[in-house]
C-alpha cells in the first residue's frame, strides 16, 4: 500500500436524496415480479400439460370454451386498463378529473369478473368441472386465480377511487394501484390466448 | 478492547418512543431489531425440534428397532415424517429465518444508518405469518395419519394420493405451512430491497453498502423470482390432493415430472439463497478480523450477481434420472459446473482477503474460516453431483446427503453461529464468554466432520437414501457399513452435547456477559455506531443521523493512523455536521421522512407508525 491509494476527496454528502422510485410502487414492482413468475409457473404447467395431450385439446368430448363472448370481455378489461391509465395522466394535471375515468375502470373491472362467473356457471351446466379432466382443471384453476387477483384489485381501485374523493389520494399510491391493475389487465390476453384459443 | 468509551447519554428517551409495555415491546413490535430476534429466537426453537428428529432418526440408522432413549421405538411412518420434517424444518424454518429473516432483519436498517425498514408493519405482519406456518406445520406432526412422510421434495404421487402418502391430512397441512412460510418471507425480501433502494443513509453509494446487506438483498429478489412456480405447483398439488384434480397423475392426463420442474426451478436458487447471505456474513467477519479490506469489492458483488443469475439455469440435476432427454441433462451438466466458477471466485477473494492481514482467531473468526473451508468441500463434492454420468451412479445415494449436509451445515449452522457470535455484542450488549465459544466451536466442526465423511464412504458403497433399516438389505449391512453409520450417529450425539454448552453460553451471556462498548471489534460499517443494544429507533437520539463518507472495509489505511476508519467519521478536517443540517437536530426524523416519504405521509397503510407519533 502507498501513499498513492489516497482517494480523490469525496464531496461531503449534502443530506438524503429523494429515491428514484417511491418506495410504495417498488414495492408493488418487486411483488409484481413474484405474481410475474407465478403465473409463469402456471403457463409453463398448461403447457407441458397441452403438448402431452395425446388426443387433442381440448379432449375429445368436453364442453367448448367460449371464445367470442370472452373476447368480448377481454375488450371490457382492456379498456379498463385503458381507462385507468387516463386517469393517471389526469390526476397529474387536475387530481378530481380522474374520478370519472378511475369508476370507468372499476366499472369495467367488475363487469369483467361478473362476466366471467356467468360465463363459469354456464359451464359447469355443460358438465365442465375441476375433476373432468387436466383440461377442466387447468381452465377453473387458472381463470379462477386471474379472477382473485381481479377482485382483489377491485378492492384496491376501490380503495384509491375513496382516497380521490377524500382529496387524499397521492400520486405514488394510484401508480401503485395502477401497476398491480395493469399486471392483471396484461395478463388476461396471453391467458386468453393460452386457454381458449 | 474497548477502546470506543460507552457513550455518555442520559437514558431518558427521545419523545419520539415512549416506553411501551412489554408486550407491545417484544411481542407486537415494528422494531427491525426485536423482529430480528423473534425471527432468530422462532428459527433457533425450530432447529431443536429439527436436531431432536435427525437424532432419532439416526440412532433407528445406527441401532434399528431399537427403542430410542426419549422417543421409543421409531416406526417407519414416523421414519418417514422425521426424515421429511427434518429436511423441512432446517431449510424452511432455520436456515431461511435465521440467515435471511433474523439478520436481514438485524442488520440492514442498522447498516444503513436508518431508523427502521420502509414498511414496519408489513415487516411485523411477516414474522407473524412466519410464526403461524412454524405452528402449523408443528401441528401437522399431531394430525391422525401423523405428519407427512414423503421427502421434503415431497414428488407427486407419494404426496398427492393419500393412497401412498397414507398421510392425508399430513401432508394437506405440510403443505399449507409451506406456503405461509412462503408468505412470510416475500414480505420480508419486499421490505428489505425497497429499504436498501430507498433509506440509505446521505452518501451511501451502491459501493459503500456491507456485503451483508448485497448479499440479503440479492437473495431476496433471487427467492422472489423463483419462489413463483413453486407456488403454482403447490397450489395445483393442493388442489389434487384435496378437489380430485389430475395436474400430477399420468394416469388422467397429468405429468408427475412437472412437479420435479416447478419444485426444483425454485429449489436450486434457493440453496443459493441461503448461501449469498452466509457468503456476506463471512465477508463482514474476515475483513474485520483481518483488519483487512475486502479484497475486490465489485467482484465479489458481481460475482453474487452472475450467481444468482446462473441459478435459475441448473435445476435439472437434480432430475438426471427422473426420465429427462439426456441431451438436456447435458445443458444443465454444463451450466451446474459452470456455476461453480464464481462460487470458487468468491472463495479465493475471501482467501486473498486474509492473506497479509494481521488475523485474530477470535470465536467468529473461527466460524467464518471454518464456513469457507467446510463449505469448499461440500463444492467440490458438488461437481460430481453435477456432472450427468457420474450422478446417475450416485443419485439418491448417502452420497448426495454428505454433499448437501456439507453446503447446508456450512451456510445455516456454521454461518448463523459466525453471525450470532459476531453481532451478540450488538443484540444484547454483553460478549459471549470466548473460552466457552471456541470450546464450542471445535465441539461442532469436529464431529460434523465425523458425522459426514462416513456417509460420503457409505454413499459411494451404494447405500441408498430414504431406508428405514437396511437389516433387509444383507449387502447393506455389512459390518464395516454398521461400523460407519454408528460412528457418524455418535458424533451427531456428541455435537448436541455442544450445543447445550453453546446455550448456556448464549443464555448466561445475555443477562450476565461482560458489557460490550459501542464498537468492540473496531470495525467501519454503521452498525457499530448505534448503542449496544441499539435503542428503538437507532440513531435517533443521537446528535444527527449517520452520514457515509467511505467504503464499509476501510481497514489500514495508509492515510490514517488508526487501523480503522469508520463510515461515519468525515474526512480530516471537515466538521462533524454536514453542511446540510448545520443544526443538530432534536428529531432529525420529519426531515429525514420528508424526502423519502412524502409521497405515503398520509397512507395509512405504510407509513412509518413512528412519524405518525
Amino acid at each position: 500500500m502507498t501513499a498513492s491509494t489516497a482517494a480523490r476527496p469525496r464531496p461531503i454528502p449534502r443530506g438524503k436524496r429523494p429515491p428514484l422510485i417511491p418506495s410504495n410502487v417498488l414495492a408493488m414492482v418487486l411483488f409484481t415480479l413474484t405474481e410475474l413468475m407465478f403465473f409463469a409457473g402456471l403457463f409453463s404447467a398448461f403447457m407441458v400439460a397441452k403438448g402431452m395431450a395425446t388426443d387433442g385439446w381440448p379432449p375429445a368430448g368436453q364442453p367448448r370454451l367460449p371464445v367470442e363472448e370472452t373476447a368480448f370481455n377481454t375488450v371490457a378489461l382492456l379498456a379498463s386498463g385503458v381507462a385507468l391509465y387516463i386517469a393517471g395522466r389526469r390526476f397529474s394535471v387536475a387530481p378530481q378529473s380522474a374520478k370519472m375515468p378511475m369508476l370507468v375502470a372499476i366499472g369495467l373491472a367488475s363487469f369483467f369478473v361478473a362476466f366471467q362467473g356467468v360465463e363459469w356457471v354456464q359451464l359447469v351446466g355443460e358438465g365442465l368441472v375441476l375433476s373432468t379432466s387436466t383440461h377442466g382443471s387447468f381452465f377453473y384453476v387458472m381463470v379462477g386465480l386471474h379472477a382473485l387477483h381481479a377482485i382483489i384489485a377491485i378492492f384496491a381501485l376501490y380503495w384509491a377511487y375513496r382516497r380521490l374523493k377524500a382529496e387524499t389520494l397521492v400520486k405514488s399510491q394510484l401508480t401503485t394501484v395502477q401497476v398491480f391493475w395493469f399486471f392483471v389487465v396484461g395478463v388476461w390476453p396471453v391467458l386468453y390466448f393460452q386457454i381458449y384459443l | 478492547m474497548a477502546t470506543a468509551a460507552p457513550h455518555a447519554h442520559d437514558h431518558g428517551h427521545d419523545d419520539a418512543h415512549p416506553e411501551e409495555s412489554w408486550v407491545i415491546k417484544y411481542l407486537w413490535s415494528t422494531d427491525h431489531k426485536i423482529i430480528g430476534l423473534q425471527y432468530l429466537f422462532t428459527g433457533m426453537a425450530m432447529a431443536i425440534i429439527g436436531g431432536y428428529f435427525a437424532y432419532a432418526f439416526r440412532m433407528q440408522l445406527a441401532f434399528p428397532g431399537e427403542s430410542v432413549p426419549t422417543y421409543g421405538v421409531v416406526s417407519p411412518a414416523q421414519y418417514n415424517a422425521m426424515v421429511t420434517n427434518h429436511g423441512t424444518i432446517m431449510i424452511f424454518w432455520v436456515a431461511m429465518p435465521v440467515l435471511i429473516a433474523a439478520f436481514g432483519n438485524f442488520l440492514i436498517p442498522l447498516m444503513l444508518g436508518c431508523d427502521d425498514m420502509v414498511f414496519p408493519r408489513i415487516n411485523r405482519l411477516s414474522y407473524q405469518i412466519f410464526l403461524l406456518s412454524a405452528l402449523v406445520l408443528i401441528a401437522s406432526f399431531f394430525v391422525p395419519g401423523g405428519g407427512f412422510g414423503g421427502a421434503w421434495t415431497s414428488y407427486p404421487p407419494l404426496s398427492s394420493e393419500a393412497g401412498y402418502s397414507l398421510t392425508p391430512l399430513g401432508s394437506t397441512i405440510w403443505l399449507l405451512a409451506v406456503a405461509l412460510e412462503f408468505v412470510a418471507f416475500l414480505l420480508g425480501g419486499i421490505n428489505f430491497i425497497t429499504t436498501t433502494m430507498n433509506s440509505r443513509a446521505p452518501g451511501m453509494k451502491y459501493t459503500d453498502i456491507p456485503m451483508v446487506v448485497w448479499m440479503i438483498v440479492l437473495a431476496s429478489i433471487i427467492f422472489m423470482a423463483s419462489v413463483g412456480p413453486l407456488i403454482a405447483g403447490a397450489i395445483m398439488l393442493l388442489f389434487d390432493q384435496n378437489l380430485g384434480t389430475h395436474f400430477f397423475d399420468p394416469t388422467a392426463g397429468g405429468d408427475p415430472l412437472l412437479w420435479q420442474h416447478l419444485f426444483w426451478f425454485f429449489g436450486h436458487p434457493e440453496v443459493y439463497v441461503v448461501l449469498l447471505p452466509a457468503m456476506g456474513i463471512v465477508a463482514e467477519i474476515i475483513t474485520t478480523f483481518a483488519r483487512k479490506k475486502l479484497f475486490g469489492y465489485k467482484t465479489v458483488l458481481y460475482t453474487a450477481i452472475a450467481t444468482g443469475i446462473l441459478s435459475f439455469f441448473v435445476w435439472a440435476h437434480h432430475q438426471f434420472v427422473a426420465g429427462i432427454d439426456p441431451r438436456m441433462a447435458n445443458l444443465f451438466t454444463a451450466t451446474t459446473v459452470l456455476i461453480s466458477i464464481p462460487i470458487a471466485e468468491m472463495c479465493f477473494v475471501y482467501i486473498g482477503t486474509l492473506y497479509g492481514g494481521s488475523i485474530r482467531f477470535t470465536t467468529p473468526m473461527l466460524w467464518a474460516l471454518a464456513f469457507i473451508f467446510e463449505f469448499l468441500i461440500g463444492g467440490v463434492t458438488g461437481i460430481f453431483l453435477g456432472a450427468s454420468g457420474s450422478d446417475i451412479y450416485f443419485h439418491d445415494t448417502y452420497f448426495v446427503l454428505a454433499h448437501f449436509h456439507y453446503t447446508f451445515f456450512p451456510i445455516a449452522i456454521i454461518g448463523t453461529f459466525a453471525a450470532l457470535t459476531y453481532w451478540f455484542p450488538k443484540m444484547f450488549g454483553r460478549h459471549l464468554n470466548e473460552s466457552l465459544g471456541k470450546i464450542h466451536f471445535w465441539g461442532t466442526v469436529i464431529p460434523f466432520n465425523m458425522i459426514f465423511i462416513p456417509l460420503f464412504i457409505l454413499g459411494v458403497g451404494g447405500q441408498h437414501r430414504r431406508i428405514y433399516s437396511y437389516e433387509h438389505f444383507p449387502e447393506l449391512f455389512q459390518p464395516w457399513q454398521q461400523d460407519l453409520r454408528v460412528m457418524a450417529t455418535v458424533s451427531l450425539l456428541v455435537m448436541l452435547v455442544f450445543q447445550a454448552l453453546f446455550l448456556m453460553n448464549f443464555f448466561y451471556s445475555i443477562f450476565k456477559g461482560k458489557k460490550a462498548s459501542k464498537n468492540p471489534y473496531n470495525a467501519n460499517t454503521l452498525e457499530w455506531l448505534a448503542d449496544s443494544p441499539p435503542a428503538h429507533g437507532n440513531f435517533l437520539h443521537l446528535a444527527e443521523m449517520p452520514v457515509v463518507h467511505r467504503g464499509p472495509y476501510e481497514f489500514n489505511h495508509p492515510d490514517r493512523d488508526e487501523d480503522y476508519w469508520p463510515q461515519w467519521l468525515p474526512p480530516e478536517g471537515v466538521s462533524a455536521a454536514p453542511p446540510a443540517d448545520p443544526e443538530p437536530a432534536a428529531d432529525p426524523e420529519p426531515a429525514d421522512e420528508s424526502a423519502d416519504q412524502d409521497a405515503d405521509q398520509d397512507s395509512d397503510q405504510d407509513s412509518d407508525e413512528e412519524s405518525a407519533s
